[in-house]
């Protein structure tokens, strides 16, 4: 007994010390300081959904305010003040400035730290590298400290709901001057404000994309499997690729923005201060001969291909979804290829037409529109094509293809409502109101969300091997379906009415949103069924989150490749092991090769090598054969 | 499975990883300046008459800092080459030569040439308190000849009290007239020991040179602190690559140190660029 235990007690830990150095990862490093891009993509897809339930959240308490003005919050009412101070909602009442900060604050939540997150960081960390057969990002400390970057810039953004004053209360936008003098002054401290804080979150957000960005361009760039062509490349693949370089080419000009905005707030520049200007009837003690034209150009200058950033991942995960669920290829995948192409470029010239009201003059404004109404072209063209793709095939309706098919007309609807938009003389009437309101949400909401969720959905038996409950998915999908119609759909009437979006008081109090009634409701009044269906959407996602977190651990327990897909991801385990496949894996044709004639199965992966016999049926003879009669 | 093609080239795009990625960072970063230059177009464009100075920068010594930046970009390619010869001496020599130039850089600016602007007074006159102060501005002379007005009044604060500015007098105030002050000066003139009492009640704003006093020197002293943490940043860089870290690496695969270097290399240049555009618009035009 003596010489065993004094063996073992020799022996054991040298054999610990081995296995820690060559094969497992502390928890901390597996699990939070990971480097692997599965682990980073989890990260991010949590982070973004979390985000998006807390912007969502200070939607359904404006609701409160826009439907019923001036009255107490039921239940939760007289709790709001104990977190978010006692200027937010004394006695259930909402503030104008709490009004505002939760306006400004649900844009800039569900923009850069919910769709951006999810959309972008989370699908593409997760599934890019896998589509294109590599083993990782090229560089994955640097995808680290992206991801890091976004949690040091989302808590701060956070914080700021909880200093003196409140968070950022001059839109997503923070248009100045307005947004350079708000919370300065007294009771504010002159860093530690909503909108300084703003400033400082965004410059590590700014920082957390530009490192991600250039990390997937670098990825699909170097790291593609052998084979794997660029026309050979998931459309999804060409998506992001596109949404990168949109990431890496616009956010900087906003980063120059944000800067200087923080020396207009922190140093007393005048970037944006024009002379003379005069607060609350003292002028201000500033050098003044800034421009505010000069922050809508380069917010704008961001702000458009932002648009394109939330909605080209969507219209990647739709096209892989489509594909594989009418069984058929994708129609006009090079088109889509080359329209995602122009979208990205035209997408950098478009700006200005955000700024209608500003008074450019004719010449330039022709110019945008011109562009804008051309940037229309290739989206109808992607539109088409998925409406296409599903035209004689044979129709899976599954939970993922649900919310599929579902965005198709929801982007239909919010990208032909932006048609008026694109004339000056329209937006002259329109712009500020309900109408855009209704028209970007139908995007970004229905559609773009929508896009996430089948992605959810899709992917999540590759994240974890087992696939979420159907049932609920369809109980998640049905009302949220029919609740995003009702709250956006009367928005446009509300717009073409004339109702702001920023009233404070859903238009109580303004003669426009009280004197025509729409199908037997006033402007006013309409306030009620959006908010009510904004509220049973809120209990709708209740499934889901439930549904999410069950399927971890109970869901049914699947193969690797449930959906019988054909790009690389589904060659790899479920989940993917660190380095993703066993063997280095190669490509050797398209992406979408379902229902190819003479085969067994429906649908033929892109790691099966061609068939003798199968390159006679697809390269035509180099020369026609003549026949004479 | 290793991540593939971090040292050695992708046959089809020729390019190792971190080139590529070196690459699209340093085209963010012409959008993060060229953001900011373009603010500095329009804020010129924007300006008042009068109210976008001329001749307030040293001239010599930004001279003297665009020929040590360019230096350095000169000692950096001899690093990288001295690598790729598998000189790991005249690699050490190289690389400390081009950290001292991005040191000496750093000194000049931040310890010399911003100082001198913080101690450096000027007061805007009030637009109907102009004449008062003729003998200081010349305005007279300058509308006859067709030239942008003086409307600030510059030098050393040599005392203050409730009712008045005492200004030890820059030169083109000290003699308004002469046809010598007309143009910027490549060698600055010292501050006069002419003495101007300027009232308070006439003047519009009054301060020191800092990035408050004017969009002109907002935009000065924001680029040139972002340009500047730019040079700390690779300065940082090239220090790890110079310290004896780097060494080992160099024994174990020389060009894996040879890459890095090349990529940090790039940045330098890209940092030694956008000074080659931040110095003539701000120095000179």
């Amino acid at each position: 007994m003596d010489a065993s235990t004094s063996v073992e007690t020799h022996h054991e830990p040298h054999e610990h010390d081995a296995a820690h150095e060559h094969h497992e990862l502390g928890w901390w490093r597996k699990y939070i300081f990971s480097t692997d891009h599965k682990v980073i993509g989890i990260q991010y897809g949590i982070t973004g959904l979390l985000f998006l339930l807390i912007g969502f959240s200070l939607m359904m308490l404006m609701r409160w305010q826009l439907a019923y003005p001036g009255q107490a919050l039921p239940v939760i009412g007289k709790w709001l003040p104990h977190i978010f101070g006692p200027g937010s909602m004394p006695d259930g009442k909402m503030t104008p400035d709490f009004y505002n900060s939760l306006g400004a604050m649900h844009g800039t939540i569900m923009i850069f730290l919910g769709v951006v997150p999810l959309a972008f960081a989370a699908f593409g960390n997760f599934v890019v590298p896998l589509q294109i057969g590599a083993p990782d990002m090229t560089f994955p400390k640097v995808n680290m400290a992206s991801y890091w970057a976004l949690f040091v810039g989302a808590s701060i953004m956070v914080t700021s709901f909880f200093v003196p004053g409140g968070a950022a209360k001059s839109g997503w936008t923070s248009y100045v001057p307005l947004a350079a003098i708000s919370d300065t002054g007294q009771g504010y401290n002159p860093i530690f404000n909503g909108q300084t804080l703003w400033l400082i979150g965004f410059i590590f957000l700014i920082t957390s994309s530009l490192l991600g960005a250039i990390n997937f361009i670098t990825t699909i760039i170097q790291l593609r499997a052998k084979g794997l062509t660029w026309m050979r490349l998931p459309f999804f693949v060409w998506s992001q690729f596109v949404t990168a370089f949109l990431l890496v080419l616009a956010f900087p000009p906003l980063e120059a923005a944000i800067i200087m905005q923080l020396m207009d707030r922190v140093a007393h520049t005048s970037f944006f201060m024009p002379s003379g200007l005069i607060v609350n009837g003292t002028p201000l003690s500033i050098s003044g001969g800034g421009s505010p034209l000069l922050w809508q150009h380069l917010f704008w200058f961001l702000g458009h291909p932002e648009v394109y950033v939330l909605i080209l991942p969507a219209f990647g995960i739709v096209a892989e979804i489509l594909a594989n669920n009418s069984r058929k290829p994708l129609w006009g995948y090079k088109s889509l290829v080359f329209s995602v192409l122009v979208i990205g470029f035209l997408s950098f010239i478009v700006w200005a037409h955000h700024m209608w009201m500003t008074g450019m003059g004719s010449a330039v404004s022709a110019f945008f529109q011109t562009t804008t109404l051309l940037i229309s072209i290739p989206s109808v063209i992607i539109l088409s094509a998925f409406f296409i793709s599903l035209w004689g095939g044979s129709i899976r309706f599954n939970v993922p293809m649900l919310f599929t098919i579902a965005f198709l007309p929801m982007f239909g609807i919010g990208g032909l409502t932006g048609i008026p938009l694109a004339f000056n003389s329209a937006d002259l009437y329109l712009h500020d109101t309900y109408y855009i309101i209704a028209h970007f949400h139908y995007i970004v909401a229905p559609g773009t969300i929508f896009g996430l969720f089948a992605g959810i959905y899709y992917w999540f038996p590759k994240a974890t091997g087992r696939k979420m409950n159907d049932f609920w998915g369809k109980v998640h999908f049905w009302p949220t379906l029919i609740c995003m119609n009702v709250i956006f759909l009367p928005m446009f009437l509300q717009g073409m009415v004339g109702m702001h979006r920023r009233w404070y008081d859903g238009g109580q109090g303004w003669n426009v949103a009280n004197e025509h009634t729409i199908w037997g409701l006033t402007g006013f009044q309409w306030n009620h069924p959006i908010s009510w269906a904004a509220w049973i959407m809120g209990l709708a996602q209740i499934p889901f989150i439930i549904n999410f977190f069950w399927s971890i651990k109970h869901g049914e327990k699947v193969n690797d490749n449930p959906w019988e897909a054909t790009t690389l991801e589904w060659t790899a385990p479920s989940p993917p092991p660190h380095g993703n496949f066993l063997t280095p894996p190669v490509a050797y044709r398209g992406p979408y090769e379902y229902s190819l004639p003479g085969r067994e199965r429906d649908y033929t992966m892109q790691n099966e090598p061609v068939e003798p016999a199968e390159r006679s049926r697809r390269k035509p003879a180099a020369e026609p054969v003549l026949v004479s009669h | 499975m290793e991540i593939p093609y971090t040292i050695s080239t992708r046959p089809d795009t020729g390019l190792w990883n971190a080139k590529v990625g070196i690459w699209l960072f340093l085209a963010s970063e012409v959008m993060l300046f060229g953001g900011l230059f373009s603010a500095y177009i329009f804020l010129r464009i924007d300006a008042a008459p009068g109210m976008w100075p001329h001749g307030l920068l040293n001239v010599p010594v930004g001279t003297m800092n665009t020929a040590i930046l360019i230096l350095s970009s000169v000692t950096v390619v001899l690093a990288w080459a001295s690598l790729k010869m598998r000189r790991y001496r005249a690699y050490w020599w190289y690389m400390l030569a081009t950290i001292l130039c991005g040191v000496i850089f750093l000194t000049v600016k931040l310890a010399y040439e911003w100082p001198q602007k913080f101690e450096h007074f000027g007061a805007y006159i009030k637009p109907e308190a102009l004449g008062k102060y003729e003998k200081y501005l010349g305005n007279e002379r300058r509308t006859e000849k067709g030239l942008e007005p003086r409307i600030e009044i510059t030098g050393h604060l040599h005392s203050q009290n409730a009712k008045e500015y005492e200004v030890a007098l820059d030169p083109v105030n000290a003699e308004p007239d002469n046809p010598a002050m007309d143009r910027p000066h490549f060698f600055p003139l010292p501050v006069t020991d002419k003495i101007a009492t300027i009232e308070k009640e006439d003047v519009e704003r009054a301060t020191m040179f800092l990035p408050t006093h004017s969009a002109y020197f907002a935009s000065y002293f924001t680029i040139t602190g972002l340009h500047g943490m730019h040079v700390l940043g690779g300065v940082l860089v090239f220090i790890y690559m110079w310290l004896p870290v780097s060494k080992r690496l160099y024994q174990r695969n020389p060009e894996h140190l040879a890459n890095r270097v090349e990529v940090s290399g790039l940045f330098w240049h890209f940092v030694d660029l956008i000074w080659i555009f931040v110095f003539p618009l701000f120095y000179l035009l």
